[in-house]
């Protein structure tokens, strides 16, 4: 016991010389990402960590990371990871970040207790099984807040993709952008039908110029959209259908039939105004002034 | 006997159905409802369905039976007020009411009913 505590005396009496150590290997050209983060702000954490490391340690030999003590070690792990995730580390990279440290105390070790290898090789053992478990901390959080933006972008995605726009009183909109799969027809359908009930609306324009492609499948998300508002007692236009869709449309078989479609959304808002009694007409200079 | 209301409004007939159909009640307001087209000489039917929270086939086919047969007997139909979350459902289920005519609201519903039967006049003149 008594040894022990010499042991992490040592080391916090030598944290500089491990440091400065670490610190050459992280800032080793080979491994530095000098493009994402500066050599003084890796430093600043490389410290911060040592002494978070240092103070968990002096509690808690046995590194046992679920234990309160290692809170502060876990949860400034963590943050670092999160942001070297962001901001396009590897998950090495990130991992290193940590294992690198191991060469530096090992050597030290080595030195320090090369009269009691008993010891040494205990102490080995130790300080390796703890910065193994902190590593694979690292890589977990890593893939963690990888997959907590894939999570964010797919439904920031879902709710970009689908707005409902009032043209006029009565008519609505909905440019669609992007392959319509079932998910999203959901989403679009539920978003259009609730805003035709908002707005009262007798038109609603479904603008697909933004669709690459329209296969049957896609047609028949279509075509459900439109049956489905027309229950409501609400008339479809599907506009922005593009010659080379018209034509593959044709050569699949897939045709709108009863649903009123037209090439451009322009050619859409003019029938939908006619049918909502209205109508466009230019202005004659002539006649303002 | 549970039944649904069947209000004469000028030239037309008024259906809320205001509580869950079931297949009897169904089939009796079928019906109740032709019977009353001809004895009332009617010229449109409106049925709301906007306090329905369920409409399953069978409902959905019944609807359509009804359009049809007041075709027959000369009365247009309008089904007014489906909620989204029925119209997807029932979209889902493949039935899409072809031949039924349906709007927003009841207002609007009479507006349709009032063109419809306007026109339909409209061909008659000698009428």
């Amino acid at each position: 016991m008594e040894k022990k505590s010499t042991l992490i005396e040592a080391l916090r009496s030598h944290g500089k010389e491990l440091l400065q150590e670490w610190q050459r290997e992280q800032l080793n050209p080979a491994l530095l990402r000098s493009d994402l983060i500066s050599p003084d702000e890796l430093k600043q954490q490389m410290e911060n960590f040592y002494e978070h490391l240092l103070e968990a340690l002096e509690k808690d030999r046995e590194g046992e990371l679920s234990r309160e003590t290692w809170k502060p070690v876990r949860s400034f792990l963590a943050d670092l990871c999160r942001s070297r995730a962001k901001q396009g580390f590897t998950p090495t990279e990130t991992a290193l970040f940590v294992l690198s440290l191991k060469r530096p105390i090992f050597r030290w070790l080595q030195d320090f207790l090369k009269n009691d290898p008993e010891h040494l090789g205990k102490e080995l053992w130790n300080i390796n099984a703890l910065l193994d478990k902190l590593g694979l901390l690292t890589t977990e959080t890593y893939i963690k807040s990888k997959e907590e933006i894939i999570r964010r972008q797919q439904e920031e995605m879902l709710e970009l993709s689908t707005p409902v726009v009032k043209i006029w009183e009565q008519i609505v909109a909905v440019p669609l952008i992007g392959t319509l799969d079932s998910a999203r027809t959901q989403t679009v359908m539920e978003n259009l039908l609730q805003e035709i009930v908002n707005v009262s609306a007798t038109v609603a324009i479904i603008d697909i110029t933004g669709v690459p492609t329209v296969d049957t499948l896609v047609a028949q998300h279509l075509i459900k959209t439109v049956s489905a508002a027309r229950l409501m007692g609400t008339e479809c236009i599907i506009s922005g259908i593009r010659p080379q869709i018209a034509q593959t449309m044709i050569h699949l078989g897939v045709s709108f039939q009863d649903i009123t479609t037209k090439a451009t959304l322009a050619e859409a808002i003019k029938y939908g105004l006619s049918r909502v009694g209205y109508r466009i007409s230019r202005i004659e200079s002539s006649k303002q002034q | 006997m549970e039944r649904i209301p069947i209000l004469k409004l000028g030239n037309f007939l008024l259906v809320s159905i205001q509580v869950d159909m079931h297949d009897q009640l169904a089939l009796n307001l079928q019906d109740e409802l032709t019977a009353r087209i001809v004895q009332d000489n009617a010229k449109g039917v409106l049925i709301d369905i906007s306090a329905l929270e369920v409409v399953d086939s069978f409902i959905g086919r019944m609807l359509a039976n009804i359009a049809s047969m007041a075709r027959i007997l000369d009365a247009e139909t309008v089904v007014v007020g489906m909620r989204p979350a029925v119209a997807i459902t029932m979209v889902e289920l493949g039935l899409s009411l072809p031949g039924v005519r349906t709007a927003l609201n009841v207002e609007k519903g009479i507006e349709i009913l009032n063109s419809l039967v306007a026109r339909n006049t409209d061909e008659y003149p000698a009428e």
